[in-house]
């Protein structure tokens, strides 16, 4: 058929079908102009008009009926025929209930798994933000440094400079996450917001709910515009909704500011896995940020940013444009933007918030819920096999009866049509019933309100009605490819040809249970392997007790002290909290080792190795208070903790950790050696033993401390070495504080094991969700096994009661049974392990100190599906030692 | 032979293929060629030409166009398609084997 023909008829048809009024009138038309032919030619034999009229009508027949006839010949015979098909296949589901339910919830779980990881792909890294328009052409934007992988921030005067001429770009924005004190009433309390562009809610294209957004103007100035746009969540919950909220004022770290404005409902900001809580201008920086005004400096780099490009620009079209204006910045400002470039991240790998810690293992989970789907897939076919060997007889009737092989196919597509579009809608609920599930993997922290959505929008369901048809395919063309073997011939022999049949469909079943003991073998290493690497990262040492010290923070800088206070602030402080009963020791750091902010550092010159600056190495240093070493359990291999004396009027001092001495000084004792920290001299008074820094993954690297004194912070973190609970401990903070000065707010108190396991949790979530998803391919595996043991047993009875008439006893049935359940899974594993010896590869960047293809990984998932294995072969094998051999071999 | 006998079965689908591979007709004409063609013999009602002739366009053997008739009215003009004349190809093998096939079996019981 040409395509012009097939076209033509394709459109006959479905004018038929969507005209059928219009048909009608057509045929209408043909019968008159048949009937007045008939009548001109009975007037011109000379009959009467009367009597020529009622013989055109008699020869013609009745009209209506003709009318109905051509109409039904004309109707779309596909849709009436999958109507049909779909009424039958609802029948025979309704007719095998076991079988249905069985079938209908593999495909819900495999199915449901897909559709949940892809709502969270979608929530979570393509689509985070909800309300916030064109979100596929959104990129972030970081700052680069020549020779560090990592993204920067960037600097608000060179972020203004690409705002304003990236043609490339439709709109630039910032958004930085901050925090803040937030007073209401007698209360205070940590609330994490974001400092944004004035042009922020236009570019995002959100509209407040109530009030407005930023002016142009607002972005200027030193803590020039106190205004601030708070979130629908805020103002519902600490303002109860009130409808004149516009115009009040509330104090943000001791700061007054005018609300503005409240984002509409459903509006989280723009940090995937944090609900922000309020959005100021970039003009309060000071208030929020520590290092005072940097909206001029273009060393101060603070800025996280986004693009929109314009349609039809690629990102690498756009990066070419920002690195050109990185290049003229950098020729333009060296002393400040020597080494700096710009990059455009994709939205789904973004640097600077949880879409990249999430990144690794979302990925993973692609090709782990591929599997599970795979296997629940070849469940229903091998379902679907047996009930097919069921209805071999009533498809050879048919065929018999004249039915084509294509209508065939087709009804067998469609009962199964049926079943993956259940399985769909089922799936579809179980993405949704676990949408918030990602937030429940993740450690809790308190002033934060996790927000980690799966989003099931229009491109989640166009993938799912894919998986759908591709299930459909995959399921149904297995059974329906059987029909290909009936022979009409056979139609009634069928005695014979079912043995034949037999046959071919159980090698198709055995090698369907090989297929998934391999996929869910793979599975089960993938788990094996994530759980060694998370207990070797939950029991290497940091390098400091995890024990008895708790961490917290006083947010001075938001209650706005300036350095001074802050110093006298934090002495007093320190003195009440060393009087607490049960505390050991306390001290102050900058930092606290595998948190959030990153750490300054510097160009390192040793003495006597006077090298230029461009080639001087780079070290990442620490600001910590007297007793830090003592407080965190960091041992001193030689010399001296800093002490109150070690002040911004004392000489510069430094403390090396044990690999930067070794590198450095070649293993000499390098105390009293001087350091070029910053253009500055530092004697070293102290070694300490190496330690993780900032993540548990780390190898050992050169790392040193200096004086918080002599590199003032004014937010520290407070460490306290207790014998007391933590509970108890907070309650003794939190009134010293108030006592001290009741603005001043604490920050959430942990021990520092929490602070190591919240740093280790994207491991822990890939470790929960391979587990689980694998504990379900396993699951899913061993019914598949079992329907073939049992299946196999049931068909074999005749052999089994001969076997026993022949003096086989129990065990030796048991064996016999078994063995072939374990010779399915035997091969499977072995295919699996092949196959898994390439993919674990996959998981490298999710694995710390464990080898892709670590013995004890493969050997106990080997373990455990071999006890699986037998599980599943146990019941079938015991049932083939109860045959009555006397009953089988009579029947 | 008192009335025509019914047309066998299926044959209709193959007369009417034969018919418009000769020239396209309407449906007026057709009937008339029926006729003439069979002689009377195969009477074929028109009751049922015009469901067969529906059904053979909505297969895709053949296609239907508004047309003029001869006497200046608007009539629907069929015509042969490409997979029209495969098909009468396939129907008139089909038959020839079968009339053969039967006139060998009428022939052998005169003998």
């Amino acid at each position: 058929m040409s395509f012009a023909e097939w076209f033509s008829s394709l459109r006959v048809r479905t004018r038929a079908l969507f005209h059928r009024e219009r048909a009608g009138q057509e045929i209408d038309d043909e019968l008159r102009d048949h009937l007045e032919q008939q009548i001109a030619e009975n007037l011109a034999a000379g009959m009467p008009a009367e009597e020529a009229r009622t013989q055109a009508l008699r020869a013609l027949g009745g009209i209506t009926q003709i009318r109905e006839q051509c109409v039904e010949a004309k109707r779309f015979n596909a849709a009436e025929d999958f109507v049909e098909d779909l009424r039958y296949g609802l029948r025979q589901l309704r007719r095998n209930p076991g079988f249905s339910a069985l079938a209908l919830l593999c495909l819900i779980l495999g199915i449901g798994a897909n559709a949940a990881v892809f709502s969270w792909l979608e929530g979570v890294l393509f689509r985070p933000y909800p309300m916030v328009a064109h979100q596929e052409r959104l990129v972030a934007l970081a700052g680069t440094s020549r020779g560090e992988s990592g993204a920067t921030e960037i600097a608000w005067p060179d972020l203004l400079v690409v705002r304003e001429s990236c043609t490339q770009c439709e709109a630039v924005f910032v958004s930085k996450i901050t925090s803040s004190t937030l007073n209401i009433g007698a209360r205070a309390e940590v609330t994490v917001g974001s400092i944004v562009s004035a042009n922020y809610f236009e570019a995002i294209g959100v509209r407040p709910a109530l009030g407005r957004g930023f002016e142009p103007s607002e972005e200027i100035g030193s803590n020039g515009h106190p205004v601030v746009v708070i979130s629908n969540q805020l103002w519902r919950r600490r303002f109860h909704g009130d409808p004149n909220i516009v115009g009040k004022v509330q104090r943000l770290n001791n700061v007054p500011h005018t609300i503005i404005g409240v984002a509409p409902a459903g509006f989280y900001g723009t940090f995937v896995g944090w609900a922000m809580q309020f959005w100021v201008p970039a003009s309060m920086e000071e208030t929020f940020e520590s290092g005072g005004y940097k909206l001029e400096d273009r060393g101060a780099r603070w800025v996280e940013a986004y693009a929109r490009l314009k349609p039809g620009v690629t990102r690498a079209q756009a990066q070419e444009e920002v690195s050109a204006i990185a290049v003229r910045l950098e020729r333009e400002y060296p002393a400040t933007n020597r080494g700096r470039g710009m990059r455009l991240w994709p939205l789904w790998a973004t640097p600077f918030n949880n879409a990249g810690t999430l990144l690794p293992t979302l990925e993973i989970m692609i090709v782990v819920v591929a599997f599970v789907l795979l296997i629940a897939c070849a469940n229903v076919a091998n379902l679907l096999l047996v009930r097919s060997f069921g209805r071999r007889q009533e498809m050879t009737v048919r065929l018999a009866l004249g039915a084509s092989r294509v209508r065939l196919l087709k009804q067998l597509l469609t009962e199964t049509l049926i079943l993956a579009a259940l399985g769909t809608g089922g799936g579809l609920l179980v993405a949704w019933l676990s949408r918030h599930a990602l937030v429940l993997l993740l450690p809790a922290r308190s002033g934060v309100s996790m927000y980690l959505p799966g989003e099931i929008d229009w491109r989640v369901m166009m993938l799912n009605a894919g998986i759908c048809l591709a299930v459909t395919l995959m399921v149904g063309l297995v059974p329906a490819l059987q029909t290909r073997e009936l022979q009409l011939a056979d139609a009634l022999r069928s005695e014979a040809s079912a043995v034949v049949g037999a046959r071919g469909r159980a090698w198709m079943r055995s090698g369907m249970i090989v297929f998934q003991v391999a996929l869910s073998f793979i599975l089960l290493v993938g788990a094996a392997l994530l759980m060694e690497s998370l207990e070797k990262i939950r029991t290497t040492s940091p390098g400091f007790s995890t024990t008895s010290v708790v961490q917290t923070g006083v947010s001075l800088v938001a209650a706005g002290y300036d350095a001074p206070r802050a110093r006298d602030f934090q002495d007093e402080l320190m003195d009440r909290v060393r009087a607490m009963p049960g505390v050991e020791s306390a001290a102050y750091a900058r930092l606290s080792p595998l948190g959030n902010g990153s750490y300054s550092s510097t160009p390192i010159a040793v003495d006597g190795y006077d090298v230029p600056l461009e080639d001087q190495p780079t070290v990442e240093y620490n600001q910590v208070g007297p007793d830090y070493f003592a407080t965190l359990g960091i041992g001193l291999l030689t010399g001296r903790e800093f002490t109150r004396n070690d002040n911004e009027n004392a000489p510069l001092v430094a403390i090396v950790n044990r690999t930067m001495a070794v590198r450095f000084w070649r293993g000499e004792d390098p105390i009293g050696r001087r350091v070029k920290i910053k253009g500055g001299w530092a004697r070293m008074v102290g070694v300490a033993a190496d330690a993780k820094y900032e993540s548990m993954r780390e190898d050992p690297k050169p790392f040193f401390y200096v004086p918080l004194r002599q590199d003032f912070a004014r937010g520290p973190v407070l460490y306290v070495r207790t014998t007391q609970p933590v509970r108890a401990v907070a309650e003794a903070l939190v009134s010293q504080v108030h006592a001290l000065d009741a603005n001043v707010a604490l920050y959430e108190l942990l021990t520092l094991q929490e602070q190591v396991n919240r740093s280790t949790s994207p491991q822990l979530v890939a470790v929960t969700l391979v587990s689980l998803l694998g504990g379900l391919a396993v699951i899913l595996a061993a019914v598949g096994l079992y329907g073939v043991i049992s299946y196999s047993v049931a068909q074999s009875r005749r052999e089994l009661g001969l076997r026993m008439a022949l003096g086989a006893d129990g065990p030796r049935l048991l064996r016999m049974v078994i063995g072939r359940g374990l010779r399915l899974t035997g091969a499977g594993i072995l295919l699996g392990a092949a196959a898994g010896f390439v993919l674990t590869r996959m998981l490298g960047k999710l694995l710390f100190n464990v080898s892709p293809h670590d013995p004890v990984a493969f050997g106990s998932a080997l373990a455990a599906m071999t006890i699986i294995a037998i599980a599943a072969c146990l019941l079938p094998a015991w049932r083939a030692t109860r045959i009555n051999p006397t009953q089988v071999l009579r029947s | 032979m008192s009335k025509p006998s019914e047309l066998v079965q299926g044959t209709l689908d193959m007369l009417l293929l034969k018919i418009l591979a000769l020239e396209p007709l309407n449906g007026w004409a057709i009937s008339l060629r029926l006729k003439q063609i069979s002689g009377e013999v195969l009477g074929v009602s028109v009751g049922s030409l015009y469901p067969a002739l529906h059904k053979l366009e909505q297969r895709g053997w053949i296609r239907a166009q508004w047309g003029s008739s001869a006497n200046n009215r608007r009539a629907r003009y069929y015509s042969l398609t490409r997979m029209g004349r495969k098909q009468l190809e396939k129907e008139a093998a089909a038959w020839n084997r079968l009339s053969d096939a039967i006139t060998a079996i009428v022939n052998l019981r005169e003998a």
